[in-house]
C-alpha cells in the first residue's frame, strides 16, 4: 500500500489485524483440550495403528479463540449490515432459534435411539410438515433433503418414479423445460438424473411466454418443467396457470424452484397454482442461518399425485405413537443418512411460530414492498430491464446498460459497495440480462437502512458517470481484489508446508 | 412483530414513493383467485417466551444422551464439544454470512476453509479435499459418481458392510442415473472377498473403515486389485475420530475418501445437520464435486483466499457440472476445524486413544459375545435374544445400549446383533452398567 505518515510498524491497522494460518502458529507442547492419556493396555487395532504424526499444529485455547475471532472480523454477515444478495434471502437470524436448536432434547439425541425415546423430536418434525403443508397448500412433505439443490434432486426423482410407474415408456419422456433465467442447480439437477435440458428463453417481460411454452411442451417427450416463481428476474410468472396446464396436458409434471417463496409466503399457495413439487430452502424463507455456506435444509412439498413417491424415511402415527417408516413400496428411495436436518427444523419452527400466520403474511408483504421501493428509487440511475412490466416481487433486477460508456462494470459497482460498508447484491445472475445486479433487501431491513442503500447506490452511479476510479475498489476491505485467475491456474488448495 | 422493522408510517410513505395504493396491489401479477384474503389457518405470532416454552416442552419429551449411559453410534457419535467451539461458530460474522462469493469481505470464511481442507487431507492421508458435502452418505454417493466419470465406467462394487443408509443413498441415484451398484450381503465378522468381484466394468470398490460392524482391515491389497483392473478404491469413514488412531486410507491406496465429520465439533442432533468430507487425489481434482477454496494474492500482493476451479460447478457449468450441490455444510465445517485445532496433534491422539481404550475395556468384559475381532470405538455384540427388544428394555432402565443391527438391516437374520459405540463420554461406571446388563 502507499506509504504515508500513518503507516504502522506492524503493518496492522487498528482492528484490522493480519492473522496467520493455524499451521504457522504451531507451538509443539501446547494443547487446547485437556484429555488424559489412556491407560496403557493391549490394543485391538489389529496392527493398523497410525504410526507417524498426523501433522496437526498444536495451539492453546486462548490462541485458538483469538484466531477465529480475528478471522470472523474479516467477514461480513447480516449482523453487520444490509446483505442484499438476490435469490439468497439474507434476512435477520433470530438468536432464539439458535437457543432452541441447542436444547439437549434436540441437539443431544441420536438418530437411531429407540423411537419411544424421541417422540418429541418426531412430533416436531410433524409440526414442521404441517406448517409447510398449510403454507404451500400441498399435502406431501419430504423433510430429508439437505439443501435446495438436494430438494431439486428429490422432487425430480419423485417425478421420474411417477413417470416410470405410469407404465408408458418413460424412457421416451426425458425432456425437462428450464427457463434460461433458472439457477444453475436446475439444469444441473435435471442432467444429473439423465434428463435432457430444453431451454426456454425469457420474453421482454422477464417471463416465460405462454404461447412459446405451449409450443415447446407440444413437441412431446416432456417429463417436467422446472420453473422458479417468483422468478429470478424478480417478477411473478403471471401465466403460471397456463404453463401448469400445458405441462400437465403434455403428460409432464410441474417442478417449482421455491427459492423465492419468501415473496409469497402466507399470501399465495403454490398448490393453488398447479405445482406438483417444490423445494423450500429453510435457510432462505425460514431464516435458518446460512453459516457461510450451509448447512441448509430443503424440504420438498408434493401434490397428491407425487406424494406417494416421496422418499423414506417417513413419519407415521400408529395408536398415538410416532414412528419412522424406513421402507415403503412406492417411495423412490433415500436422500441421505438418517432423517433430515433436525437442527434446521427446530430453528425453522421457532421462526414460524414466532411469526405466525399473520406475521408470515407481513413477511412477504414487507419483502415485496422493500424491493419495489428500491426499484422505484433507483430505476432512473440504474437500468431496470423489467421494471416496466409491473411491480417487482421481493427482488429488484438491474442490468448494466446505464453504466455503458463509463468504463465501470457491474463488478466495479459491487466492489465499490464493499468500501461503503455494504455487502454487494448478486451479480451476473440471472444470465439473461447483461451485467445483472439482483437486489434482495428482505423484510428485516429498516426504512433507514434502505434509504442509506439508495443514497449510496445513487452516489456510486454518479461517480461512475463522472469517471471516478471505481475499477480499483475495494480499498478499505481486509483485502483488495483477489487474483482469481492465478488461483485457478496454479491451484493451491492446502497449506503446502504440511506436505511431508 | 419483533423481527419486522417496517412501521405503518414507513409503509404509507414507501407506497407513495412507489406509486401503489397498497401492499396488496403489489401482488397484481398473481392470479386473483390464488391470492389469499387473509392469514392461513395456522396459529398467530407468539412472543419469545411462549415459543421457548412450547419448544422446550417438545424437547423434554426426548431422552437426551447426557441423561444416562449412552452407547449409540452407527454413523452419528456423541463426543464432547469444547465450549469455545460453540461460542465461536455463533459469532455473527460466521453464523450470518453467506457462501464467500465476495472474497474481499469473506476472508474469515475462506481462510478457515483453506485450513479445514488441509486438516481433512492430513487426517485422511489424501492430497486434496473440498469444502464439504451435506453428509457422509451424500459424499459417498458423489464419490461413486465421480469414480464413474473418472473411469468412464458404470458399475460400483459395494461392501455389504457399508452403512445401509449410505448404500441406499447411492442406490437411489444409481437407479435414476442408470449405473449399477452391486452390494454384497452384510458380513458382521468381516473378511469379505471384494477383489474377486472387480472386473473390467467396475468403476470403483466402496468399503467402509471402520465398517458398520466396527471391523477394520488393511485395504492395500484391495486397492492394488482395483487399480490393476482400472477401478478406483473409495473408502468411507463414518467415525472420523478413528483416523486419530488408525492408518489413514490415503496410505492404503484409496483414491477417494468420503467421510462423515460430525464427530468433531458437531452435535448428533437426531442425525442432521452433519458434515460430509470429501478428499481425493490431485490428478482427479477437476472431477471433484463441490466447492474448493484456494490460495492467491490480492492487488497489493498480499496472500488471500478465494473459491476456485468453479468451472466444475453448477453456477458456471450448469447441465455439465460435476454435481448439482450449492449450499453445503459450511458452519459444520467451521465447528469441525475449530475442534480439531483445539485438539491439535496431542489432543486428537489422546482422544482417539481414550475412545479405543473404553471400547476395549467393554469388549474385555463381554468376552465371547463380541463378534468384531479388531475395532476402533465400536463393535458388534451377539445377544441371546432380540437386540431391539433388549435395547428397548434397557432404555426403560435409563441405558441407551446401542443400535440394534435390525434397525439398519431388517429381515437379514441379524436380529441378535447389537452395535455398541464407546466414546470418551462413556465413563467407567457407564461401561460397568452396560457390561452387566448385557451379560
Ligand atoms: C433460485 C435458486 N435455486 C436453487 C438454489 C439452490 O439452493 P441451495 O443453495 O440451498 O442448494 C438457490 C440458492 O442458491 C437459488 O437461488
Amino acid at each position: 500500500m502507499t506509504g504515508n505518515s500513518h503507516d504502522t510498524v506492524s503493518g496492522d491497522l487498528g482492528l484490522s489485524i493480519e492473522e496467520p494460518l493455524i499451521f504457522e502458529q504451531d507451538s509443539p507442547g501446547a494443547v487446547g483440550v485437556d484429555w488424559p492419556e489412556a491407560e496403557a493396555g493391549a490394543d485391538r487395532l489389529g496392527g493398523l495403528a497410525r504410526s507417524g504424526p498426523v501433522g496437526l499444529p498444536s495451539l492453546a485455547e486462548p490462541t485458538v479463540v483469538r484466531h477465529y475471532t480475528r478471522l470472523s472480523q474479516k467477514n461480513y454477515g447480516i449482523d453487520t449490515g444490509l446483505f442484499p444478495l438476490g435469490s439468497c434471502t439474507m434476512k435477520h437470524n433470530p438468536r432464539l432459534n439458535e437457543r432452541m436448536a441447542r436444547l439437549p432434547g434436540f441437539a443431544d439425541i441420536h438418530p437411531l435411539q429407540p423411537e419411544s425415546t424421541v417422540q418429541g423430536a418426531l412430533a416436531l418434525c410433524r409440526e414442521v410438515q404441517r406448517w409447510l403443508s398449510v403454507l404451500t397448500g400441498m399435502p406431501g412433505v419430504a423433510l430429508t433433503p439437505g439443501a435446495g439443490a438436494h430438494g431439486e434432486l428429490c422432487g425430480m426423482m419423485a417425478i421420474r418414479a411417477a413417470l416410470d410407474a405410469g407404465g408408458e415408456a418413460s424412457a421416451d419422456r426425458r425432456r425437462v423445460l428450464v427457463p434460461d433465467s433458472a439457477h444453475g442447480t436446475n439444469p444441473a439437477t435435471a442432467a444429473a438424473l439423465g434428463f435432457e435440458v430444453v431451454s426456454i428463453p425469457e420474453d421482454e417481460r422477464g417471463r416465460v411466454d405462454p404461447g412459446r411454452f405451449e409450443a415447446l411442451a407440444g413437441e412431446g417427450g416432456v417429463a417436467a418443467v422446472m420453473l422458479t416463481n417468483p422468478n429470478t428476474c424478480g417478477v411473478f410468472e403471471n401465466d403460471i396457470r397456463r404453463i401448469a396446464d400445458a405441462v400437465h396436458e403434455a403428460g409432464g409434471y410441474f417442478y417449482c424452484d421455491g427459492a423465492n417463496f419468501n415473496a409469497i409466503v402466507g399470501r399465495v399457495r403454490p398448490g393453488d397454482l398447479g405445482v406438483d413439487a417444490m423445494h423450500i430452502n429453510l435457510h432462505k424463507t425460514f431464516s435458518t442461518p446460512h453459516g457461510g455456506g450451509g448447512p441448509g435444509s430443503g424440504p420438498v412439498v408434493f401434490s397428491e399425485a407425487l406424494a406417494p413417491y416421496a422418499p423414506v424415511p417417513r413419519i407415521v402415527e400408529e395408536d398415538g405413537v410416532l414412528r419412522l417408516e424406513e421402507a415403503n413400496g412406492r417411495a423412490f428411495g433415500r436422500m441421505k443418512a438418517f432423517h433430515g436436518q433436525m437442527g434446521m427444523f427446530v430453528r425453522a419452527l421457532a421462526y414460524m411460530m414466532s411469526h405466525g400466520a399473520d406475521g408470515l403474511r407481513q413477511v412477504s408483504g414487507d419483502a415485496v414492498l422493500n424491493a419495489n421501493y428500491l426499484l422505484r428509487r433507483l430505476e432512473d440511475v440504474y437500468s431496470a430491464p423489467f421494471a416496466h412490466s409491473g411491480p417487482a416481487m421481493h427482488e429488484a433486477l438491474f442490468d448494466d446498460r446505464a453504466l455503458r460508456d463509463t468504463g465501470v462494470s457491474t463488478l466495479d459497482i459491487a466492489k465499490a459497495m464493499i468500501d461503503e460498508g455494504l455487502h454487494p447484491m448478486t451479480v451476473y445472475f440471472p444470465l439473461v440480462v447483461h451485467g445483472a445486479m439482483l437486489v434482495e433487501p428482505t423484510e428485516t431491513e429498516t426504512r433507514a437502512s434502505l434509504d442509506r442503500f439508495i443514497a449510496i447506490m445513487r452516489g456510486l452511479a454518479e461517480r461512475a458517470k463522472s469517471g471516478a476510479p471505481l475499477t480499483e475498489a475495494p480499498f478499505h476491505a481486509p483485502r483488495r481484489r483477489l487474483d482469481e485467475t492465478q488461483a485457478a491456474r496454479k491451484p493451491v488448495l492446502r497449506w503446502q508446508g504440511a506436505r511431508e | 412483530m419483533r423481527y419486522l422493522p417496517i412501521t405503518g408510517a414507513d409503509r404509507s410513505e414507501m407506497l407513495r414513493a412507489i406509486g401503489a395504493p397498497s401492499v396488496d396491489a403489489l401482488f397484481s401479477d398473481v392470479p386473483e383467485d390464488a391470492l389469499l384474503a387473509g392469514p392461513v389457518d395456522l396459529p398467530h405470532h407468539a412472543g419469545e417466551f411462549e415459543v421457548e416454552q412450547r419448544l422446550s416442552r417438545l424437547a423434554g419429551r426426548n431422552r437426551a444422551a447426557g441423561a444416562g449411559p449412552f452407547f449409540c453410534g452407527a454413523g452419528s457419535y456423541r463426543h464432547h464439544i469444547p465450549a469455545s467451539v460453540d461460542y465461536l461458530i455463533q459469532r455473527g460474522e460466521f453464523l450470518t454470512s453467506y457462501t464467500p462469493y465476495q472474497p474481499e469481505i469473506a476472508q474469515g470464511t475462506l481462510q478457515y476453509l483453506f485450513e479445514f481442507q488441509t486438516q481433512v487431507c492430513l487426517l485422511t492421508g489424501m492430497e486434496v479435499a473440498n469444502a464439504s458435502m451435506y453428509d457422509g452418505a451424500t459424499a459417498a454417493a458423489e464419490a461413486v459418481m465421480m469414480a464413474n466419470r473418472v473411469t468412464r465406467r458404470s458399475k460400483a462394487v459395494v461392501s455389504g458392510n457399508l452403512h445401509p443408509h449410505y448404500r441406499d443413498t447411492a442406490a437411489t441415484l444409481a437407479r435414476f442415473q442408470g449405473f449399477a451398484l452391486e452390494a454384497g450381503p452384510p458380513a458382521p465378522a468381516g473378511g469379505e472377498d471384494l477383489a474377486s468381484r472387480i472386473d473390467g466394468d467396475t468403476s470403483c470398490v466402496v468399503v467402509q473403515y471402520p465398517d458398520l460392524f466396527g471391523n477394520i482391515r488393511d485395504f492395500s491389497e484391495l486397492a492394488e486389485a482395483a487399480h490393476a483392473k482400472g477401478a478406483l478404491l473409495v473408502v468411507v469413514v463414518t467415525e472420523i475420530v478413528a483416523l486419530g488412531a488408525l492408518r489413514p486410507p490415503g496410505g492404503m491406496g484409496a483414491d477417494i475418501v468420503a467421510a462423515e465429520g460430525q464427530s468433531l465439533g458437531n452435535a448428533m442432533s437426531f442425525g442432521g445437520p452433519h458434515l460430509g468430507l470429501f478428499a481425493a487425489r490431485t490428478r482427479h481434482m477437476r472431477q471433484m464435486p463441490g466447492r474448493l477454496c484456494g490460495e492467491t494474492v490480492d492487488a497489493d500482493g498480499r496472500r488471500g483466499y478465494v473459491l476456485t476451479l468453479a468451472t466444475r460447478e453448477q453456477h458456471i457449468r450448469r447441465e455439465r457440472a460435476t454435481s448439482n450441490i450449492c449450499t453445503n455444510s459450511g458452519l459444520c465445517s467451521l465447528a469441525f476445524t475449530i475442534h480439531l485445532t483445539l485438539l491439535g496433534e496431542t489432543g486428537l491422539k489422546r482422544l482417539a486413544a481414550l475412545n479405543h481404550a473404553g471400547a476395549v475395556s467393554l469388549a474385555d468384559r463381554l468376552g465371547d459375545r463380541v463378534v468384531t475381532p479388531h475395532f476402533f470405538n465400536e463393535f458388534t455384540v451377539r445377544l441371546d435374544g432380540d437386540a431391539a427388544d433388549a435395547v428397548e428394555r434397557l432404555a426403560g432402565g435409563g441405558v441407551l445400549a446401542g443400535v440394534p443391527v435390525s434397525r439398519l438391516h431388517p429381515g437379514a437374520g441379524l436380529d441378535d446383533l447389537l452395535l455398541v459405540a464407546v466414546t470418551e463420554t462413556a465413563g467407567a461406571d457407564d461401561i460397568d452398567a452396560l457390561a452387566e446388563a448385557l451379560q
